[in-house]
């Protein structure tokens, strides 16, 4: 998967594949139940809506606290880590990511790289950089391993086979994993890749992982997991390697806590997730395991074009949790593949211009009803429907501020329409004598009207306007 | 290059600095010790762990009794005190492996020999049900991770309120180790179609010994 070239998402492209989901009742259901599911759990963790809400203000504050001061902090963060013993590396694209991670595992004569779950390495396609220089990297979370064994990404940022029911894990254990009899008991299942990935874990050399918060004032990389696979990445092979995006960095150990409550109850509606792992450097003199080396890759990819408008900037403020894809009415009907970048749903549709640049990504800024429920189940208040709104105005206006891609899906018919109407609707003379025709002329419309007929009743002007209407009133 | 990049973008308003030590005030229920207990059994107990109450005396054989109910055969132990008295009293009922030696030497045996682990929590926290482990020295990481079974032993007294109160009333952030943990139950996932499984990566099974001074 190289990013620059998978990631682009023509529309027509989007389009059919969203038609190919919506067509499959199996999937649609499956999709439906998961996200019904999903909202319940999390509900359930918010009895208090006043708690919740004080909860959010503070969660809020401390992202808008932390970006505020982000370079700051990213070097207090720098000074910090290599006081603790840990590497630091900074990332401008995906590419020099690939490539510092690379020559890391290079130098340690890797072969096998296990994985812990990270969405950053999914998002600058760090899986394809290591085949090529022909070093196997094994994701070893169980959904990262499910769909990199079907030659897949994930679909959702925190369950990545939730497009998988059961029978075809079954069947893809069965056919790709020697020696493994068909069955579709979830436990059986678990134990097999549990068996398969000890192996793997016991004999890597570079374990990799996402940050989910990076503590400033202590060096302290902060993962947070149920499976305890992150724990083996970062923990028996010799080399840790994390890579992170920039804005993950947060000021003190302290504010961890509030974020981390926010963020289980929020992802999976867990009061708590099984393990919080906190790095805060390699194996000291005397400690008997653990990497001898830890490198932290703090990586750019975008970031910063976010981070310099004060509006798209609340985009850093994100902690991954995704509940915004999780109530989305569109992800909930075309499941996360459809969207065809890292990051479907809400938060991937305001993040992914940024990282892959709005030629490629302004379909997605579109898949949206504008319904609200992202920015209202958003535990740190990033007003989502209103950076889709912005962001749907830089896919059309090439004259707004520096956005790779800005203007991408600008088109003259449609501006000349806006054009037209902007100047009926300014002119009441201009109006009254254009709806006037369009009444007269209604049966002239046509009763295909492109994509709008496609799953509506056409557009027809009324046989009488409103102000017809009231002057027949007025002459009873 | 990065880092001029964000300092030329426009400042944006400093919001109000967090106040995370207040909200944690204002929310504090002013528990005694047996009431975070209370509360800390049972949110570990729903994340399918074990809890038994036991004293200093009896500690030990609750936990050779609840060993030999479970089948375990081998049982890793660090350089700690309470491995120590485990090994006195064993009396030949379980193999007691010392980890004592790097990783490296003995990983295969350590992924392929071995039923159960045991390690000390530094503390506990009462809100989510959470142990507080420091690997250290003593008690390398892997103690608590790779054996299908991890016995922990904790003392009542050090079960804060909450994840703040453990970090600030500790002074976490001068003092914090390689590595620290929060482990809050067995091993899970919930990956194959939103079913819970438990086991997934770590142990299987998680028992903690609760150390009362009334007990």
């Amino acid at each position: 998967m190289k990013p620059e070239t998978i990631q682009l998402t023509p529309t027509e492209a989007f389009t059919a594949r969203s038609r190919a989901v919506l067509a499959d009742a199996q999937k649609r259901r499956s999709f439906r139940g998961a996200m019904d599911f999903l909202q319940e759990k999390r509900r359930a963790q918010f009895p208090d809506a006043d708690e919740f809400e004080g909860l959010r203000d503070l969660c809020e504050a401390l992202r808008r606290e932390s970006l505020a001061q982000l370079p700051r902090l990213l070097e207090e963060l720098e000074q910090k880590l290599i006081a603790n013993g840990v590497k630091v590396h900074w990332a401008e694209s995906a590419d020099e990511a690939n490539a510092i991670a690379l020559a890391i595992a290079r130098a340690a004569d890797a072969r096998l790289i296990v994985k812990g779950k990270s969405m950053v390495s999914e998002e600058i396609g760090f899986n394809h950089a290591m085949a090529e220089a022909g070093i196997e990297a094994l994701e070893s979370d169980l959904g990262e391993y499910i769909v990199q064994l079907a030659g897949e990404g994930p679909s959702h940022i925190i369950m990545p086979a939730i497009h998988k029911t059961k029978g075809e894990i079954a069947e893809l254990f069965a056919e790709k994993i020697p020696g493994t009899a068909y069955t579709d008991d979830v436990d059986a299942l678990i134990a097999i890749g549990r068996e398969v990935l000890r192996r793997k874990f016991a004999v890597a050399d570079v374990g990799i992982s996402g940050v989910n918060f990076a503590v400033a004032e202590t060096g302290t990389l902060c993962l947070v997991e149920n499976e305890g696979n992150g724990r083996m990445c970062t923990s028996v092979p010799r080399v840790h390697i994390a890579i992170t995006g920039i804005e993950k960095v947060v000021a003190k150990l302290a504010h961890v806590a509030p974020l981390y409550s926010i963020l289980t109850r929020s992802a999976t509606g867990q009061p708590v997730t099984t393990y919080l792992n906190l790095i805060s450097g390699p194996r000291k003199e005397g400690e008997l395991d653990g990497p001898e080396e830890v490198h932290l890759i703090l990586v750019d990819h975008g970031r910063t074009q976010a981070y310099a408008d004060a509006q798209l900037r609340a985009t850093l403020q994100c902690i991954r949790c995704g509940a915004c894809i999780n109530h989305c009415p569109v992800y909930a009907r075309i499941g996360g593949h459809a969207y065809g970048t890292t990051y479907p749903g809400p938060i991937g549709a305001i993040a992914s211009p940024h990282f892959f640049g709005l030629a490629q990504t302004w379909p997605l800024v579109f898949a949206s009803t504008l319904c609200g429920a992202c920015g209202e189940v958003c535990p740190v208040r990033i007003p989502i429907p209103d950076l889709l709104v912005r962001l749907r105005a830089e896919a059309v206006a090439p004259e707004g501020p520096a956005l790779r891609g800005a203007g991408a899906a600008a088109s003259a018919p449609a501006s000349a329409v806006w054009s037209a109407w902007a100047l009926v609707y300014r002119n009441a003379g201009l109006y009254r004598f254009v709806t006037w025709l369009a009444s007269r002329g209604r049966r002239f419309f046509p009763k295909a009207q492109g994509g709008w007929t496609r799953a509506r009743t056409p557009l027809i002007p009324a046989a009488k306007r409103l102000r017809d209407l009231i002057k027949d009133r007025k002459r009873k | 290059m990065i880092l001029a990049r964000l300092r030329a973008a426009a400042p944006a308003p400093v919001p109000p600095l967090a106040d995370v030590g207040a909200w944690y005030t204002a929310r504090a229920r002013g528990e005694d010790a047996a009431q975070r207990l209370a509360r800390f059994t049972r949110a570990i107990e729903a994340a399918r762990a074990e809890v038994h109450e036991a004293s200093a005396a009896n500690w030990r054989e609750r936990l050779f009794a609840v060993a030999a109910a479970k089948g375990v055969r081998t049982l890793l132990i660090g350089a700690t005190a309470a491995g120590a008295a485990l090994e006195a009293e064993n009396a030949g009922r379980l193999k007691i492996v010392r980890y004592d030696k790097p990783i490296e030497t003995w990983r295969d045996e350590l992924f392929a020999q071995i039923d159960a682990g045991f390690t000390l929590a530094r503390g506990a926290i009462a809100e989510t049900g959470s142990l507080i482990v420091w690997p250290s020295v003593a008690e390398p990481r892997l103690i608590s991770l790779v054996p299908a079974l991890h016995f922990v032993l904790l003392d009542a007294r050090t079960i804060h309120a909450d994840l703040h109160s453990a970090i600030s009333s500790e002074n976490w952030p001068a003092n914090l180790p390689t590595n620290a943990l929060l482990i809050s139950g067995p091993s899970k996932t919930s990956d194959i179609q939103q079913t819970v499984a438990y086991g997934a990566h770590g142990p299987r099974e998680l028992v903690v010994f609760v150390l009362r001074e009334d007990a």
